[in-house]
């Protein structure tokens, strides 16, 4: 195969650069592959590991800083036959650290070349996450105060399942590089060199400086056996193939004449676990059974499982404009913390107007009627109480009707859920209830 | 068939299934975290993929890969999300990536009530990343919109090759409303142009045209893409005069375009003094106010919605404000998009009602400023 350097754009760096050697380096490693130019995308960032997909007569994709990662991920999910190869600096690396621990640990078919020169060849020699300590560059005394990145250990930890530490002079590179693009998932290789215009001119570095000081540290050639499993890419759409949820694009069909004429305000005050939010849903849904417009606006708690949970249900045949409401036809107060969040609310209530009030729960002062029910002495759940509100509601048929409202539940849920909800529908008919009359 | 009980977020899902997105990355976010539950559970079955990535701003370079790479892409978030694209959508606008982003507003950063809906990021969708080119910005009012102004987002993202927004508000993305499929607004799908024949370049346009024929990374053909500013063979250029032409292209192929994708709602009614202006959210209550004061006060007032906010529809608002005494605007926030409509409208007294409480404009307080105002 012929050499994938692009001939009209030859390598410009400066000279005694490592970076050029790793260009021909890559080169080699894809001729021995015998991979053709559109087989084979570079990704890079900025910096001068960033010039690199220019060299090259291949798919090219320069993108911003650190980032080369994430555009490479997204080809490589697009295109899974591509060879992506990924170019870095130590610099990219530092900024782009939570994509280098998210490839690692996803196993997507990428090979990164970190090109580590130890500081920011292109913006002045600045120190970098793998500037040694004792090291002079152009960010005053900072790097004497952080411990540079082991980049191998770090992807190792992360879950990289190839990883390479080695001198870009070594003279096997390009048989290594070509195993690291032949290898089905994450190889990651940390690839040493040297800066001549700023890193070297205070902190001479020679090729077997380089070669001796990684000698030192754990080696890295290859596949990390603990990291090995199934790459991301097919795993996604092996997966993504089990996954048969859809959209509906049906609807709720209309099997219902409406039973109101205008538009109806129904808001539930309660807690979390008195299922308020899935009562309006189900209210919602037993009115657009008669083809009406529906609206739900929920407000709870970021904490779940506790505090206040509001759900405001807007019915109307005709269109709704607005979401929010101002005049509730309707309130159902299950809760103390629940009335506090909408206490304004009973006041705009007219004569008309119903409350069904949890019996102990404290409520404002309103012209609304209030029908007073003690749950907990007729045997209503907690988790059951939204529902039975609802069930007091569509006995009045305004405004959805017991019908309505079993046959949302039918369309709703399905198996042990549903008995369960019909159950409650039951129970709550024989919970008796009361007028409270309010002095005011 | 009936009537679907939706969210906006899901509409949106629902929008961007029809118009063939095939790619969504996004991370969680209130209120927009639901449209990436929407769309793990259906772009997967549908042949696509859907990530939720590390952070914001790998969601969205996740995106541009596979929108280079040929498929219909978009992502969501919300204000303090948008902060982190905002490189990445500069990168977009000059690279010609066609994605578009759903963005949530809510009040500001962090929880508490940050997580209430609002207008805020109004002024900054527009001016939040630099080079300051122009980008398309739709607004959606209520569910309806979410479904077909996504579809007319991908439309535009494609033909234009450009990064498209969608504004939608926790009010609208989180509220659930009646989705009719039968009678809700279905554009046709339009997909980006493919180069044909001869030689390709990445960034040439053909003689007349300003948008650049597209041709996938991983084809036959090879592709460069490049975040650097470049001539037509996507190569770095230092060349002044091909720099200018370059970005001079990008603002002209989106503003000299405007009318096409000028989306509003024009109630006029006889005898009108006073507009109102509204978008989004603020859109239902200005429709209620509109209707009352004309049916119970006898005051008639003209309503226009405003579904494109960027770039400003001048056109449009010309047109409506004609013969007008007073324009009143209303939007979820201290006055944003009221500094565009006094700009196109300078000779006309233009006023603003605003509030970010968390509470929505009512019909009332915008009678009250109608009549009192």
């Amino acid at each position: 195969m012929d050499s994938l350097l692009n001939p009209d754009r030859p390598p410009v760096f400066c000279p005694g650069c490592s970076h050029d050697r790793s260009v021909h380096t890559l080169d080699r490693a894809l001729k021995e592959m015998g991979l053709k130019g559109s087989d084979v995308v570079i990704v890079s960032d900025i910096g001068c590991s960033g010039l690199f997909d220019t060299f090259f007569k291949t798919h090219a994709f320069h993108g911003l800083h650190g980032r080369a990662l994430t555009y490479a991920a997204g080809i490589k999910l697009a295109q899974p036959h591509l060879k992506v190869i990924v170019t870095m600096g130590d610099g990219g690396l530092g900024i782009g650290g939570a994509h280098f621990l998210a490839a690692c640990r996803r196993n997507l078919d990428l090979t990164l070349l970190v090109l580590n020169n130890f500081n920011f060849g292109m913006t002045g020699g600045q120190f970098s996450c793998t500037t040694p300590e004792q090291a002079s560059v152009a960010s005053s005394f900072l790097n004497l105060l952080e411990k540079p990145f082991d980049v191998c250990n770090v992807a190792d930890c992360a879950g990289a399942p190839f990883v390479v530490r080695s001198s870009v002079y070594r003279k096997d590179l390009p048989e290594l590089l070509a195993e690291a693009i032949s290898f089905e998932g994450f190889a990651v290789l940390d690839l040493w060199g040297g800066c001549p215009a700023r890193y070297m001119k205070k902190n001479p570095l020679s090729p077997k400086e380089i070669e001796s000081a990684i000698e030192k540290l754990q080696p890295y050639r290859g596949v990390v056996s603990t990291n090995i499993r199934r790459e991301y890419s097919s795993h996604y759409r092996e997966e993504a193939a089990k996954n048969t949820a859809g959209v509906d694009w049906q609807g709720i069909e209309k099997t219902f004449e409406p039973t109101v004429k205008e538009r109806r305000e129904v808001v539930f005050l309660g807690s979390a676990g008195q299922r308020v939010i899935t009562g309006g849903g189900l209210l919602g849904r037993a009115a657009i059974l008669a083809g009406m417009n529906v609206t739900q606006k929920n407000d709870y708690n970021i904490t779940v499982m506790r505090g206040p949970s509001v759900t405001e249900v807007i019915v109307s045949p005709q269109p709704i404009t607005y979401t929010e409401v101002g005049k509730p036809d309707v309130i159902v107060a299950l809760s103390e913390e629940g009335v506090r969040k909408r206490w304004g609310l009973f006041e705009e209530m007219e004569k008309g107007g119903r409350v069904i009030l949890a019996a102990g729960v404290e409520i404002p002062t309103t012209d609304a009627e209030v029908l007073e029910v003690d749950y907990k002495a007729g045997g209503i759940k907690k988790k059951e109480r939204a529902l039975a509100a609802l069930s007091l509601l569509a006995k009045s048929g305004d405004p959805v009707t017991l019908e309505m409202l079993r046959e949302a539940i039918c369309q709703s849920f399905q198996g042990k859920r549903m008995e369960e909800a019909l159950g409650v529908i039951v129970k709550a008919a024989e919970v008796p209830f009361h007028v409270k009359t309010q002095s005011k | 068939m009936g009537l679907l009980f939706v969210d906006g977020n899901q509409a949106v899902a629902m929008g961007s299934l029809y118009a063939g997105c095939r790619f969504f990355a996004s991370y969680p976010i209130t209120p927009a975290s639901n449209l990436l539950s929407a769309m793990l559970e259906t772009l997967p079955s549908a042949g696509g993929i859907a990530l939720q990535g590390e952070d914001e701003i790998a969601s969205i370079g996740y995106c541009l890969g596979a929108s280079m790479a040929g498929m219909k892409v978009m992502t969501a978030t919300s204000g303090p999300g948008l902060s982190l694209y905002s490189e990445n959508i500069s990168f977009a606008i000059a690279g010609e990536i066609p994605i578009v982003i759903v963005n949530i507003m809510r009040q500001g950063p962090s929880t508490g009530s940050a997580t209430r809906g609002a207008d805020g990021d109004v002024q900054f969708m527009r001016w939040g990343c630099s080079g300051g080119l122009p980008v398309i910005v739709l607004a959606p009012a209520d569910v309806s919109d979410c479904f077909t102004l996504t579809v007319h987002a991908f439309n535009l993202a494609e033909q234009f090759r450009c990064p498209v927004i969608i504004a939608s508000n926790k009010e609208i993305g989180m509220t659930s409303g009646t989705l009719d499929m039968e009678r809700v607004e279905k554009p046709a799908v339009i997909d980006r142009t493919l180069h044909e024949s001869g030689p390709f370049l990445p960034f040439q346009v053909k003689p007349g045209e300003d948008v650049p024929s597209f041709l996938p990374i991983g084809g036959p053909i090879l592709v460069r893409q490049t975040s650097s500013t470049h001539g037509p063979d996507g190569y770095i250029t230092t060349n002044p005069s091909e720099i200018q032409a370059g970005v001079e292209r990008l603002q002209r192929k989106i503003d000299s375009n405007t009318e096409s994708f000028s989306y509003f709602d024009l109630e006029e009614r006889e005898g009108a003094r006073t507009l109102l202006v509204a978008y989004g959210i603020t859109a239902g209550a200005a429709r209620a106010a509109a209707t009352e004061l004309f049916e119970n006060q006898n005051i008639p007032v003209s309503l226009l919605v405003l579904k494109t906010l960027w770039p400003v529809p001048e056109q449009v608002l010309q047109a409506a404000a004609v013969g007008m005494e007073r324009i009143l605007v209303a939007e979820m926030n201290l006055g944003q998009y009221v500094q565009e409509i006094r700009r196109v409208l300078c000779n006309q007294r233009v006023d603003f009602y605003g509030k970010m409480s968390g509470q929505l404009i009512s019909p009332t307080e915008i009678i009250e400023e109608v009549t009192h105002g």
